[in-house]
């Protein structure tokens, strides 16, 4: 990362620990506002708001791959979430997920290499009565089946 | 005077100080296997078990560390509760009644030890904690004949060896967290946490980074607590047995005052036996060709670091000079040379320049020593058994070979040191003692104590009082009882009174010092450095391993308070009987300064061979 990418996110991160309690307890609202800004908390950004909270960058980076929402790469413009927790799997999810791998040719966890999608797959959105359920860029999309899904996504920019 | 640590109250290590705070002065009675009993409200299950005598088998409990009730392991059954409860994590605030042992709790804990196997790879017989591995006796101790619920063939991760200290192979992991406590907690290093979730959970570097490119300080004390063989030291010992082997080489061995206090109990000894004498003997039947002492060029540090300071409080107070940095702080532990490179790196110029006494001897034997007894430098292999792990990166720092060569070969622990004599067939405990081989055979008692926290500081004050006053140090029996004992961070002073000549800008001084141990308690002093409140403080002692190098990361697991304490006294009841007991009496170290170095203490000749410079590392990782 080069020093002007560094500066911009030291800057934010400071505008972040004046709008948070510098303190432990703030570590995840501060990531949730980071990677809204920044789509992913980088290396270098993890350990400015570690040693910031008198945290280990170890533990900021565990909390980050605790959590599914939470990146330390890169990811697409677009992020499509299809759940594959057992109910969405009994109607159907499956199916729907093996269609968008065959026609984005990635893998759960991947970005296209245009950098248009970032196909991941979750447990449970807690809409099991709805299900198959998908989520992007944070829309919830229910009763989904193969077509209506890759329609919407074919249709993200 | 100890600050409040970083962690929150829930991860404060949970000792016997606060333990008995936690009880709030009233008691309960409860049933513990049909036996009434009076506890103190708030005690832990598991205590109350141990007080009582009653087994409890456990894996992510450590004396030293916080509660992190996650193995199961320790599950007894609650009178009223539904599911068992844990031992470990259960504090008794009730009256109520528990029963230890019920088929329900069998079955309960040998599941738990079954899911466990069921993921963990590895084979013990070739393994560096068969016979010493928590995992290991849990499975014997619940008749594991078969896995219940598989048992995976494959390697899951690869080994990280890229550190000269510590091993990963997490392979044999079992999720615990006690390293992460460890490093977290009491070491306030931060080098692993626990990341993923479910069955990805894994302990992991910050990024998965290999150690060796972390901020790992290589204190080992990971290692100490890690109840299986997933984290190990790097092992030198195939090196060492080729080096015995190959009869060009003059093979040396150096020991440190520590192992000899500890290795017994790698022979079923109770921890606090002496072995000196048959240590000796053992590495004379291995074939190292010379064992000398340690204790030497502790000595030697000693004279340098004690000169040392004394010129810097001359330019302090004689010459006014501003840029001498006091309280000056000691350097001979490698874990905590490295970690005020990383975590404070500014403040470098307090850290003495004096090496460690592994690497001053290093030194010493591949110029002096190889020039006294005729033996090319480059012959010689020198071997440092150490309690240490960090001695390992220390002899393999690039700046560490002012003799022309690498000054010190190998670093060896007291486990792979064992490992060694056992491996040769010999049992030590049973072997007949013998003393250390000239010339570096004497050493006084200061050097010895250098192995439990404070005696740094005791050692350097019998020399420094000495020289400025021209009498002993005003304590009994030259005991300087200030500087013992396991609290995290012990402060003292002395008068200088009635000072010789030549020092007296040092009439009347109340000589200041603090002596701390861990690098947690490390941080709180430096912290308050950096406040400023250690104005008018003179000397620092500060060990990176809790209780100093008696706990070091390469000492025989299990380590605890109470074998810290036992170990300490061996150590501190040798220096009692030593008939020299002071580093500038020892006649060893007079012959080396009339001798070799001839410009004394500090001077030109020691500066280049026994002096080093450190590097500002930095806290970030790229
Ligand atoms: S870690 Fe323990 S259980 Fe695992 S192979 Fe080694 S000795 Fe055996
Ligand atoms: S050796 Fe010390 S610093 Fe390194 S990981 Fe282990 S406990 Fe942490
Ligand atoms: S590496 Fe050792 S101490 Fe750390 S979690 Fe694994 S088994 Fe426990
Ligand atoms: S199983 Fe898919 S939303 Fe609950
Ligand atoms: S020892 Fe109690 S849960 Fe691990």
């Amino acid at each position: 990362m080069n020093d002007i990418e560094k500066n911009k996110r030291r800057e934010f991160v400071s505008e972040l620990m004046n709008k948070y309690v510098p303190d432990r307890t703030s570590l995840l609202p501060i990531l949730q506002d980071f990677q809204e800004k920044f789509g992913y908390i980088d290396e270098y950004s993890q350990q400015l708001i570690a040693f910031e909270l008198d945290i280990h960058p170890v533990e900021v980076n565990s909390v980050i791959s605790f959590y599914a929402f939470l990146y330390d790469k890169p990811v697409g413009r677009n992020i499509v979430r299809i759940c594959k927790n057992i109910v969405c799997e009994f109607n159907g999810s499956k199916e729907i997920s093996d269609a968008v791998i065959k026609e984005f040719k990635i893998n759960p966890g991947e970005t296209t290499p245009d950098g248009k999608l970032t196909f991941e797959h979750v447990n449970c959105f807690g809409l099991c009565d709805k299900s198959p359920s998908m989520m992007v860029n944070g829309e919830i999309f229910e009763n989904i089946n193969k077509e209506s899904a890759l329609k919407i996504i074919k249709e993200l920019k | 005077m100890k600050k409040e640590l970083r962690s929150p109250v829930s991860q404060r290590p949970f000792n016997a100080e606060n333990i008995n705070k936690t009880g709030i002065g009233a008691e309960v009675s409860i049933e513990l296997n049909g036996k009434k009993l009076r506890v103190p409200l708030g005690r832990s299950i598991l205590d109350i078990c141990r007080d009582n005598n009653i087994h409890i088998p456990t894996l992510c409990y450590h004396e030293d560390l916080c509660i992190a009730g996650n193995c199961r392991m320790c599950l007894v059954e609650v009178e009223g509760m539904k599911n068992l409860q844990t031992a470990c994590s259960y504090p008794v605030t009730s009256p109520v009644k528990i029963k230890t042992f019920s088929n329900k709790v069998r079955k309960a804990r040998k599941h738990i030890v079954d899911l466990m196997l069921s993921e963990h790879y590895g084979e013990c017989y070739s393994c560096v904690r068969n016979n010493n591995c928590e995992l290991q006796r849990l499975a014997r101790e619940y008749g594991i004949d078969s896995y219940e619920f598989g048992h995976v063939c494959e390697p899951r991760f690869e080994v990280d060896d890229s550190s000269h200290a510590v091993v990963r192979d997490m392979d044999k992991c079992i999720l615990c967290r006690r390293c992460v406590r460890t490093c977290i907690d009491l070491q306030e290093v931060g080098v692993l946490e626990a990341v993923n979730r479910g069955y990805d959970t894994k302990i992991s570097t910050f990024m998965d980074t290999p150690l060796n490119d972390v901020i790992c300080i290589n204190c080992g004390q990971c290692i100490n607590r890690c109840p299986t063989a997933a984290l190990h030291a790097n092992d030198p010992s195939d090196q060492i047995w080729k080096a015995i082997e190959d009869p060009s080489k003059h093979v040396i061995l150096q020991t440190a005052p520590s192992p000899r206090a500890s290795i017994g109990e790698e022979f079923g000894l109770p921890p606090g036996n002496s072995m000196t004498g048959q240590l000796n003997t053992a590495a004379r039947m291995i074939g190292f060709d010379r064992v000398f002492d340690t204790n030497f060029s502790a000595d030697l540090t000693i004279m340098e670091e004690g000169t040392e300071l004394l010129g810097r409080l001359k330019k302090a107070i004689v010459d006014k000079d501003k840029s001498v940095m006091l309280p000056q702080f000691t350097s001979c532990s490698p874990g905590w040379v490295k970690f005020i490179e990383h975590f404070y790196p500014e403040k470098l110029d307090y850290l003495s320049t004096a090496k460690s006494p592994q690497q001053m001897f290093g030194a010493v034997l591949k110029t002096f020593y190889a020039e006294e007894s005729g033996i090319d430098p480059a012959d010689i292999v020198t071997v440092a058994l150490m309690p240490c792990a960090a001695k390992k990166f220390e002899c393999n720092r690039p700046e560490m070979n002012s003799s022309g060569f690498k000054d010190v070969d190998y670093g060896l622990t007291t486990r792979e040191m064992a490992k060694m004599i056992r491996e040769a067939g010999l049992v030590l405990p049973e072997l007949p003692k013998s003393s250390f081989d000239d010339p570096f055979g004497e050493a006084s008692g200061a050097g010895l104590i250098f192995g439990s926290t404070g005696g740094v500081m005791e050692a350097a004050l019998r020399t420094v009082y000495e020289l400025v006053t021209g009498r002993p140090v005003p304590f009994k029996d030259l005991n300087i009882e200030a500087c013992r004992g396991m609290k995290g961070i012990k402060e003292a002073s002395v008068k200088l009174e009635n000072c010789i000549e030549e020092f007296s800008f040092l009439e009347g001084t109340d000589l200041k010092f603090i002596v701390a141990h861990g690098t947690a308690n490390a941080k709180v002093v430096m912290d308050m450095l950096i406040k400023g409140e250690l104005e008018g403080y003179h000397f620092v002692e500060i060990m990176a391993c809790p209780g100093g190098c008696i706990g070091g990361g390469g000492q025989p697991i299990p380590t605890s308070e109470s074998i810290r304490k036992l170990r300490a006294k061996a150590i501190y009841e040798e220096d009692g009987a030593s008939a020299v007991r002071k580093s500038h009496e020892n006649p060893k170290i007079k012959y080396i300064y009339e001798k070799y170095f001839t410009d004394g203490p500090c001077g030109k000749i020691s500066h280049k061979l026994l002096h080093t410079k450190y590097t500002k590392r930095g806290k970030f990782i790229n």
